[in-house]
C-alpha cells in the first residue's frame, strides 16, 4: 500500500496570481515566472510560507504575478529587504529577484555583502544586459561596444561586470546560470538553489526583446556547462574567469555555514535588562 | 556656601583619566542620593587626545548644564585651553591645576577666575601606583561635600576586577586628594541629604532610547555605525540577543533601513538608529515604508550639519529633513524626546504609534541627549507596546491589504498566514495591492495614509505644557532643558510664563497648540538651528498669538539658561 503523504502537494498554478504582467510580448521574464512557480510546485512549499522580494525594473514586477507573499520595494534594495525578512523569520522560504541594473548597479554593494553574509536565501537575476524599464540604457553587464542607447551612443567603453565571478569571490554558497528559453532547466536551477543552504545566486539570461532584439539569438549560443559543478572555489574561479557567459548549469556548490543568529531568549523580560542601570 | 547645583569639569590630556574620574564622581553622587548630568568633550584626535568631563550635580533632577562652572580641575594643561568656550566661568569659580602641569592657558586666565594649585604629579609620585585622576576625584569630592563612603563604594565596585593593588593605590590617591582639599579655597557645596539612592539610575540618552525600543517590543535592529547614534545600537546588540531578538550590522544605511522594512514586513517590530548623513541616505526607503505601510522606527541622533558637519556636537538642524525630506506626499510620524529620560519614553511611544498606524516614525534625539550620562529617577515603563492590527477570523473573499477603512488603518497580514498572500508595494496601488496609476486609487490611498495619522488621538503626550501667564516659550528637544531652567528662574523672580515643549512634531496638532497658547501675548521660540527651522515650521503650520520672537542659533555650544532668561528679561 502506498503511504499517505502528510505534505500537501501543489501545482505551478497554485503559485500564480491573476494579475496580468505588464511585460512586452516575448519578454524572457514570462518564462522565468513560470520557472519560479514550477520550482515552487516541485518543492511543494505552501505559498503562504514563501516570500518573493524584488526591486525596481521590468523583471522586478514579478512578485505581484505570483500567489506568494511579495514585496516590490525600491530600486536596488531587494536583497536587504530579503535579508531582514529571512533573518527574522528563518522558517520562510525567501527569494529575492530583479534585473541586472537593479542587482549589479544600484544594488551592487548589497550583492557583494549578501554573498558574504550567506543568509539562507536565493537570488534570481533576470539578466538582459540592459535597463529595460527606463527604455534601454546600458547596464553593468552590457558589452562595451553596444551603441544603441542614447545615453552612450558610442558604447560604454567599459568592461562588463562579471556577476558570477564577483559572487564567487564574495562568498556565495551556490552559483548557477540558466536561460529563460529553457524554462525546465531554469526551474531545476531555482529548485536546487532553494534547497542548497546559504546564499544561492542564479543568473537567468532573459532577453529583452524590445531594446535588445538581437538577444533572440542567444538560444543558439547557450550550452550546458561541459563539466559538473565543482565544490572547489579555486577551480570554479578559473572556470568562471574563462567562461563566455553562455554555459548553463550549476557552476559552484559551496559548504559554508549559513548566517543565522540564534533567537533564543536568555532573559524573561526587559525588566531583567534594567538592572545594569541601577546605582 | 551651599548651592542648588554644582558644576565641575575635569580636563586633561589623553590618558590622564578624566573620563574615569567624571564617571566615578557621577556614580558616587548617585550613591549619595544626588542627581547628576555629565557630558564629554574631546579634541580632534580620534583617541587619546585632550578630553573634558563636564558634570553638574544637584539634589534635584538636572537635565542640562548651568550657565557657569564652579570648578575646573585640570590634571595637566595640555591643550585644555581649547575647551574654554565650553567651560564658561566667572570670578566666583575655582580653577585647580598642577604647577608642574604646563602653562596655564590664557583663554582660561582671561576669565579672572580664582586659581589654586594641587601638585598632582608630585603627590602621585609619593603614593605607590598613585593616580592623579583619583587625587582629583578625592579633592573634588571633599570640596563639594560628597560623603567619603559614596566615593569609596564606587571605587571598590569599579576596581574590584583590577585587583587589590590597583584598589589600594587608587584609594590612597583619592584619600590624599580629600586631605589636600583642606588647603584649598572653598568652593560651592551641596547639601548631603538627598533622594533615596535605590531608585536612581545612571544612564545615557542613547541607552535610554535603546531601552525604550525594547520596552516597546522592538526585536529586530539593523545597524550601521555613525556618531553620535552608535551607542543606541551598541546597547541594543547584546540586549536584543538576550531577549531573543537580533541586531544585524548592515553594509550601509541603505541596507539597514531596508533590512528593517523586510523584518517588519515579516511581523517583527523593527528599528534602526543613525545620524544626519545616514538619515539622508535612508530617505527613499522611509518613503517606501510609508507607501507600503510597513511600520518602522528610525532614531536619528542629531549632530551639527550639513554634510559631515560637526559629528560630536549637538544641533537641532535635522528637523527639516525629518519633516519634509520624503518625496511625494508622504505623511509620517516625527517625534522628539526633550530630556535624557524622555529618550526612553518617546522612543517607546514611537514604536507603539508606528505599529498602530503602520507607518514610519522618525525619532529626533540629539548628541546632547544621546551621549550625556545622567543620574535620574528610574523611568517607569509607560506601557506603550507594539500592537499591529491583524486580519481576524476566516478570510471572506479576496484579502485587501490596503482596504480603505474608516480609520485608514487596514489589517496587515504577515507571511505564513494562509490565504492572505499579498504584494507590498511602493508603487501606487489599489486596495488589493496591485499597482495602479488610476486617479481614484491614488487619491484614495493618499487620503487613507493621511487620515490614519490625522484621525488618531495622540492624547496628552504631544507636548509637555507647564506654567501659566501670558508669556509662552515654545521649544522642542534638548533645548527644553535650559528653557525649563530659565523659566524656573523667571518664576522665582516673580514673573509668570508657560512652557510648551513639542514632542509630536508630525502630524501637527494645531488645535492643541492653540489651546496651550490661549490668552498668550508673547511667544518666544527657542531652538538650536542656524536656519530657524522650528520657527519656520511653527509659522507654516500653526497660528501663533501675540508678538513672536525667535531665539535660534546653531551648535556647537549648548544654549544656556541665562541666554533664554535674557531673551525674556530684555523683551520690552
Ligand atoms: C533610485 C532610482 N533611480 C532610478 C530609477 C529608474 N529606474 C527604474 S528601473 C531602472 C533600471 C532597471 O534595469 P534592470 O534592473 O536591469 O531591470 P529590467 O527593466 O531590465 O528588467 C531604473 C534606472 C528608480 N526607479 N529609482
Ligand atoms: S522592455 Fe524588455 S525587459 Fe522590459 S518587458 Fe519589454 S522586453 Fe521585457
Ligand atoms: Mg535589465
Amino acid at each position: 500500500m502506498e503511504a499517505v503523504s502528510a505534505c500537501p502537494s501543489f501545482s505551478a498554478r497554485d503559485y500564480k496570481s491573476d494579475v496580468k504582467p505588464v511585460w512586452c510580448p516575448g519578454c524572457g521574464d514570462y518564462s522565468v515566472l513560470s520557472s519560479i512557480t514550477k520550482a515552487m510546485a516541485e518543492l511543494s512549499v505552501p505559498p503562504e510560507n514563501v516570500a518573493l522580494v524584488s526591486g525596481i525594473g521590468c523583471s522586478s514586477r514579478i512578485p505581484a504575478y505570483t500567489n506568494v507573499f511579495g514585496f516590490h520595494g525600491v530600486h536596488g534594495r531587494a536583497l536587504p529587504i530579503a535579508t531582514g525578512l529571512k533573518i527574522s523569520r528563518p522558517e520562510l522560504t525567501v527569494i529575492a529577484s530583479g534585473g541586472d541594473g537593479d542587482g549589479f548597479s544600484i544594488g551592487g554593494n548589497h550583492f557583494m555583502h549578501a554573498c558574504r553574509r550567506n543568509v539562507d536565501m536565493t537570488y534570481i537575476v533576470m539578466d538582459n544586459e540592459v535597463y529595460g524599464m527606463t527604455k534601454g540604457q546600458a547596464s553593468p553587464t552590457t558589452a562595451p561596444d553596444w551603441e544603441k542607447s542614447k545615453l552612450t551612443p558610442e558604447g560604454t567603453g567599459i568592461n562588463p561586470f562579471r556577476p558570477l565571478v564577483i559572487a564567487l569571490a564574495s562568498g556565495a554558497n551556490f552559483i548557477a546560470r540558466s536561460f529563460s528559453g529553457d524554462p525546465n532547466h531554469s526551474a531545476r536551477m531555482i529548485a536546487e538553489a532553494i534547497r542548497h543552504p546559504g546564499f544561492s545566486f542564479v543568473q537567468i539570461l532573459s532577453p529583452c526583446v524590445t531594446f535588445r532584439p538581437e538577444q533572440r539569438d542567444w538560444k543558439a549560443g547557450i550550452r550546458q556547462a561541459p563539466v559538473d559543478a565543482t565544490t572547489d572555489a579555486a577551480r570554479a574561479a578559473r572556470r568562471l574567469m574563462t567562461d563566455d557567459g553562455f554555459n548553463i548549469g550549476v557552476l559552484f556548490r559551496g559548504d559554508r555555514k549559513p548566517f543565522q543568529p540564534s533567537m533564543k531568549a536568555r532573559v524573561e523580560s526587559v525588566r531583567d535588562l534594567e538592572k545594569e542601570f541601577r546605582i | 556656601m551651599t548651592a542648588r547645583s554644582v558644576s565641575i569639569t575635569f580636563a586633561g590630556s589623553g590618558g590622564a583619566g578624566v573620563m574615569t574620574a567624571g564617571n566615578m564622581l557621577l556614580d558616587a553622587a548617585g550613591r549619595a542620593g544626588w542627581h547628576g548630568y555629565m557630558t564629554r568633550s574631546s579634541g580632534a584626535q580620534i583617541r587619546g587626545g585632550e578630553a573634558a568631563a563636564m558634570l553638574r550635580l544637584s539634589t534635584e533632577p538636572v537635565e542640562s548644564h548651568d550657565d557657569y562652572f564652579d570648578l575646573l580641575v585640570a590634571i595637566d594643561w595640555q591643550n585644555v585651553g581649547r575647551f574654554s568656550a565650553e567651560i564658561p566661568m566667572t570670578s566666583d569659580g575655582l580653577v585647580l591645576g598642577d604647577p608642574e602641569g604646563g602653562d596655564f592657558p590664557e583663554q582660561i586666565s582671561a576669565k579672572g577666575t580664582r586659581r589654586a594649585e594641587i601638585p598632582f604629579k608630585k603627590m602621585s609620585k609619593d603614593i605607590p601606583g598613585g593616580r592623579a585622576n583619583m587625587i582629583a576625584l578625592g579633592a573634588v569630592a571633599a570640596l563639594i561635600g560628597l560623603p567619603e563612603d559614596a566615593v569609596n563604594s564606587v571605587l571598590h565596585e569599579a576596581l574590584k576586577k583590577k585587583g587589590a593593588e590597583a584598589l589600594t593605590s587608587s584609594e590612597a590617591s583619592m584619600r590624599a586628594g580629600m586631605e589636600y582639599a583642606a588647603n584649598l579655597p572653598a568652593s560651592a557645596r551641596l547639601e548631603t541629604d538627598g533622594v533615596k539612592a535605590e531608585s536612581l539610575w545612571s544612564i545615557t540618552g542613547n541607552e535610554a532610547a535603546g531601552l525604550g525600543a525594547v520596552r516597546g517590543g522592538i526585536r529586530f535592529v539593523a545597524a550601521y555605525p555613525i556618531t553620535p547614534g552608535t551607542e543606541v545600537l551598541e546597547w541594543l546588540a547584546p540586549n536584543l540577543a538576550k531577549l531573543g531578538g537580533v541586531l544585524v550590522q548592515a553594509e550601509d544605511e541603505l541596507a539597514s533601513i531596508n533590512q528593517i522594512i523586510g523584518a517588519s514586513y515579516g511581523g517583527t517590530p523593527s528599528l534602526t538608529a543613525t545620524a544626519g548623513p545616514g538619515l539622508a541616505l535612508m530617505m527613499e526607503s522611509i518613503g517606501l515604508a510609508v507607501a507600503s505601510e510597513v511600520p518602522i522606527v528610525v532614531v536619528n541622533v542629531m549632530r551639527g550639519g550639513p554634510s559631515t558637519g560637526i559629528p560630536v556636537k549637538s544641533e537641532q538642524s535635522d528637523l527639516n529633513i525629518a519633516l519634509y525630506g520624503l518625496h511625494g506626499d508622504a505623511p509620517h510620524l516625527v517625534l522628539a524626546p526633550n530630556t535624557l529620560a524622555d529618550c526612553a519614553f518617546t522612543t517607546q511611544w514611537a514604536v507603539q504609534l508606528a505599529e498602530a498606524l503602520q507607518t514610519a516614525a522618525i525619532v529626533l534625539s540629539d548628541q546632547s541627549l544621546g551621549q550625556s550620562r545622567a543620574t535620574i529617577e528610574a523611568p517607569a515603563d509607560p506601557g506603550f507596546f507594539a500592537c499591529r492590527l491583524r486580519p481576524e477570523g476566516p478570510l471572506e473573499g479576496r484579502y485587501r491589504r490596503y482596504l480603505n477603512t474608516p480609520s485608514g488603518v487596514s489589517p496587515m497580514a504577515q507571511p505564513g498566514m494562509k490565504g492572505y498572500q499579498y504584494t507590498a508595494d511602493g508603487l501606487e496601488h489599489n486596495e488589493i495591492g496591485t499597482p495602479s496609476s488610476h486617479t481614484v486609487d491614488h487619491s484614495t490611498q493618499l487620503d487613507k495614509r493621511l487620515r490614519k495619522l490625522t484621525a488618531y488621538d495622540y492624547g496628552e503626550h504631544w507636548a509637555d505644557i507647564e506654567g501659566e501667564g501670558d508669556i509662552a516659550v515654545v521649544t522642542w528637544g534638548s533645548t527644553t532643558g535650559p528653557v525649563r531652567e530659565a523659566l524656573a528662574r523667571w518664576r522665582e523672580a516673580g514673573n509668570q510664563a508657560r512652557l510648551v515643549s513639542v514632542r509630536l512634531l508630525s502630524p501637527v496638532q494645531p488645535e492643541k497648540l492653540a489651546a496651550a497658547l490661549d490668552g498668550v501675548k508673547r511667544v518666544l521660540i527657542v531652538e538650536q538651528s542656524h536656519g530657524a527651522q522650528f520657527h519656520r515650521y511653527l509659522r507654516a503650520h500653526y497660528d501663533l498669538p501675540g508678538s513672536v520672537r525667535a531665539f535660534h542659533r546653531p551648535g556647537p555650544l549648548p544654549i544656556r539658561p541665562a541666554e533664554v532668561f535674557g531673551q525674556l528679561a530684555n523683551w520690552s
